[in-house]
């Protein structure tokens, strides 16, 4: 019939043969399956399911299990639980993983519901506590551990951060103000600048650090420098210039590459400045934090990238699972989520204003008046227009927006 | 909220750290609870990460977990899991035991891999409640939670055990044998149209039907409808015959087979079947190769079966019901494409285009799919 249907049999054979050989030897070789939710059997053993810390090569990791061991067979020392909670807290600092603080909170286990536990397991639970956004649960002990050891740095400090999320500026401020007789001048000036810039002061906040650290000339351990031009480099941007804040908080991260806060502080300022596929190379190699995930998203999704779907699943799939397991930690990302990912403004509105029941920071005020503006609510806004005005609020950026909010007003 | 730095203080403590906000997926496991197999049936997913930590799951400490260590050591995962979970039944003990030859698989989350466990639960007579007391890892971890999910005839509800609530009941009703089949045959229709791969797998098959073998080499069209429907009645039905069969050991686990090569295999007869078409070489006996790989089809529906999680019922209506779905799914593309095809299956366009063109097609979208399949690369942006 058709010549050109006709094929030799011997090479149609071949075809069929190389086809079946390959095959074999393709899946033989093959690795991970992709993002598969249907339970299956790996094809070999040698296959890598996950990347967990190794312990070989892992001092800290001992020592933990160690300290755990110990605990276990005198779960009543209290120096022994403080210990391992500390490391499990630090170890959960560097890794970003929560599991450690939960951890943590197992080795406090014989004192975590007492109403007035010892001053450091206090100032621990404190931390814990935070960190899941109990802010006011924190703030109880770390009232009653100033009050009682007026000289615990780190208990003004964390006090003064908490303090200044909730948006109670003037108390955050002093709380930081005990630092200089107790940490150091510049650690004063840092806690000072942090709690202006987040009331809106960048301007100031900027300034005063900026001479507070020509003062410290020298002498400053790395953690506190990287601390310190982050804090910095976050005023120069909020202050309005950008390019200045850029190389401080490039230089912070520098100093402290782990620090996953800078990092998304960068990427966000990245991505205002239209240089989205920057923000994408900073945070492409941290795909486990949520954070950091959400900054890959916008990016991607400003530049139209055929990986914007992939990553906004993944990460719709942690906020669902995050929901699930009855936690609202992420409502300001989600917020953020609804709003620049599915263009959902009421969904956006709905949980910005959740969020800003629980905390007062810039970027709760932004994404609230920007949902606001896009759902047509702008009268939704004005408990953060009237917040920022009340605090004395200058940062051109938010100025801005709250000015769209007031001229939007029927 | 930003991290503040280590500070130092004095009391007994060297080094302190103020706030975190650390923005990783917490630790959570999933147990998934449903009644079927004359019993409850179960699956509990519980991350590698939680495991290696109780476990101590990377053997080597070279900070990667494989299946070999995982495989290695599930009777002893299976073991230190089940310790941790009591159930009961009107104030009576049930028995909770792994199900299958091979209880530990894998699955992934949206934070990475977890061991999934089959259970089967036992308990004296037919239980409307069941009281589920569980475990795992508030020792070590206070955020765990234990999510907790029972799927019923009607609806499925979601709980949540934590440290503090380690303890929940849970009515688990019986699902009528016809809703477990429904669901079944629902889930397989399902799968026929949204499983693409079959899909095409089918329309290679399909394809021929309207034609016949004329020697030396080529195709003419079938001079009657009756021939070409009893070709393709016979092509399905060994397909189907041949994917439950398999279906059914896979499904009761008499059977096991890695999800990768499986999935590689079936995009590797989608392949072949196309192949055959341009270039035939199994003549005449076309049932009998859709027999073969209906075979390996059925192995790729089992996966299929699993996720969505054995629906309830008994397992052998579940299979009825999923292989009756199939055939229906099947027989509704048939419907549609025969009579179509019979009427081109002189034309030009039917011979040249459509089935050497379409032939061609499906064997290049079956070459990527066994390319990302057995490479595990993305040929096609999602």
């Amino acid at each position: 019939m058709t010549p050109a249907l006709s094929l030799h049999f011997p090479l149609a054979r071949q075809v069929l043969l190389t086809t079946l050989l390959l095959t074999s030897v393709l899946a033989g070789c093959s690795r991970a399956p992709r993002g598969e939710e249907a339970p299956f059997v790996p094809a070999t053993d040698q296959e890598v399911l996950e990347r967990v810390p190794a312990r070989a090569a892992d001092p800290g990791a001992r020592e933990r299990e160690a300290l755990r061991q110990r605990l276990d067979t005198a779960p009543q020392d209290l120096e022994l639980a403080l210990k391992l909670a500390q490391a499990h807290i630090q170890e959960g600092r560097a890794k970003g993983d929560p599991r450690y603080l939960g951890r943590a909170q197992a080795a406090l286990s014989t004192w975590w519901e007492q109403e007035s536990p010892p001053l450091e397991v206090r100032v621990l639970r404190a931390t814990i506590l935070q960190s899941r956004h109990e802010f006011q649960a924190a703030l109880t002990d770390l009232d009653a551990v100033v009050r009682e050891a007026p000289g615990h740095s780190q208990a003004w400090l964390t006090r003064a951060v908490v303090l200044s999320v909730r948006g109670e500026h003037a108390e955050a401020a002093r709380s930081c103000a005990p630092l200089g007789g107790l940490a150091g001048e510049l650690t004063r000036a840092v806690c000072l600048a942090q709690v202006q810039s987040t009331a809106g002061q960048s301007k100031q906040a900027f300034a005063e650090l900026s001479k507070a650290l020509v003062a410290a000339q020298g002498g400053i351990a790395p953690t506190e420098q990287a601390w310190a031009l982050s804090v910095l480099g976050e005023a120069a941007a909020r202050a309005g210039d950008v390019p200045e804040g850029e190389r401080l908080l490039k230089q912070a991260l520098a100093l402290d590459p782990q620090d996953a806060y800078t990092r998304g502080a960068l990427a966000d300022l990245l991505i205002d400045a239209g240089r989205a596929s920057e923000a994408v190379e900073l945070v492409r190699s941290y795909p486990e934090d949520d954070a950091l995930l959400l900054r890959r998203v916008l990016a991607e999704k400003a530049l139209g990238t055929a990986e914007a779907r992939a990553q906004a699943d993944t990460l719709r799939t942690r906020y669902a699972a995050s929901h699930l397991r009855g936690d609202s930690l992420h409502a300001r990302e989600e917020a953020r989520f609804a709003l620049g990912v599915d263009q959902d403004a009421a969904r956006a509105l709905s949980l910005a204003e959740a969020n800003w029941q629980v905390q007062h920071e810039p970027w709760d005020a932004r994404v609230l008046m920007e949902a606001a503006l896009a759902a047509g609510r702008p009268q939704a806004a004005l408990p953060v227009v009237d917040f920022l005005q009340a605090n004395g609020a200058e940062d051109p950026g938010l100025m801005a927006l709250a000015q769209r909010v007031r001229s939007a007003l029927p | 909220m930003r991290p503040t730095p280590h500070l130092m203080v004095f009391a007994l403590l060297a080094m302190l750290v103020a706030p975190v906000a650390l923005a990783h997926k917490p630790s959570d496991s999933y147990l998934f609870l449903e009644r079927g197999g004359g019993g409850v049936q179960g699956r509990w997913d519980i991350a590698l990460k939680d495991l290696d930590e109780v476990l101590v799951l990377d053997a080597q400490g070279d900070g990667a977990i494989t299946w070999g260590e995982l495989r290695a050591r599930g009777d002893e995962v299976t073991r230190y899991a089940l310790e941790r979970l009591e159930v009961a039944s009107e104030g009576k003990p049930c028995t909770v035991t792994p199900a299958g030859d091979s209880p530990v698989r894998v699955v992934r989350h949206s934070d990475g891999a977890y061991a999934a466990l089959f259970l089967a639960i036992a308990c004296p007579g037919t239980p409307q409640e069941l009281d589920i007391r569980y475990a795992l890892l508030f020792d070590r971890d206070s955020q765990h939670r234990g999510v907790l999910r029972v799927t019923g005839a009607r609806a499925s509800e979601t709980l949540l055990f934590t440290a503090s609530r380690p303890q929940l009941r849970t009515s688990i009703d019986a699902p009528s044998a016809w809703g477990g089949l429904g669901t079944a045959v629902l889930s397989g229709v399902e799968h026929i149209w949204k499983g693409f791969d079959h899909l095409l797998f089918l329309l290679a098959l399909l394809l021929p039907a309207v034609l016949r073998r004329s020697e030396p080499s080529g195709w003419e069209p079938v001079p009657a409808f009756a021939p070409a429907l009893s070709d393709v009645v016979k092509v399905v039905s060994a397909f189907t015959v041949a994917h439950s069969l398999t279906l059914s050991a896979a499904s009761l686990g008499w059977v096991f087979l890695p999800s990768r090569l499986v999935e590689s295999a079936i995009a590797a007869s989608v392949v072949i079947a196309a192949l055959n078409n341009l270039f035939p070489l199994v003549r005449g006996t076309r049932w009998a190769a859709a027999f073969a790989l209906g075979l390996l089809h059925g192995f790729g529906f089992a996966s299929v079966l699993a996720e969505a999680g054995l629906s309830s019922g008994s397992l052998a209506v579940t299979l009825l019901g999923f292989n009756l779905g199939v055939e229906l799914g099947q027989l509704a593309c048939v419907a549609v494409f025969l009579p179509f095809a019979y009427s081109l299956r002189a034309s030009f366009l039917y011979r040249r285009v459509l089935f050497v063109g379409g032939s061609v097609v499906v064997a290049l979208l079956g070459c990527t799919w066994l390319a990302e399949r057995a490479l595990d690369l993305q040929l096609w942006p999602v």
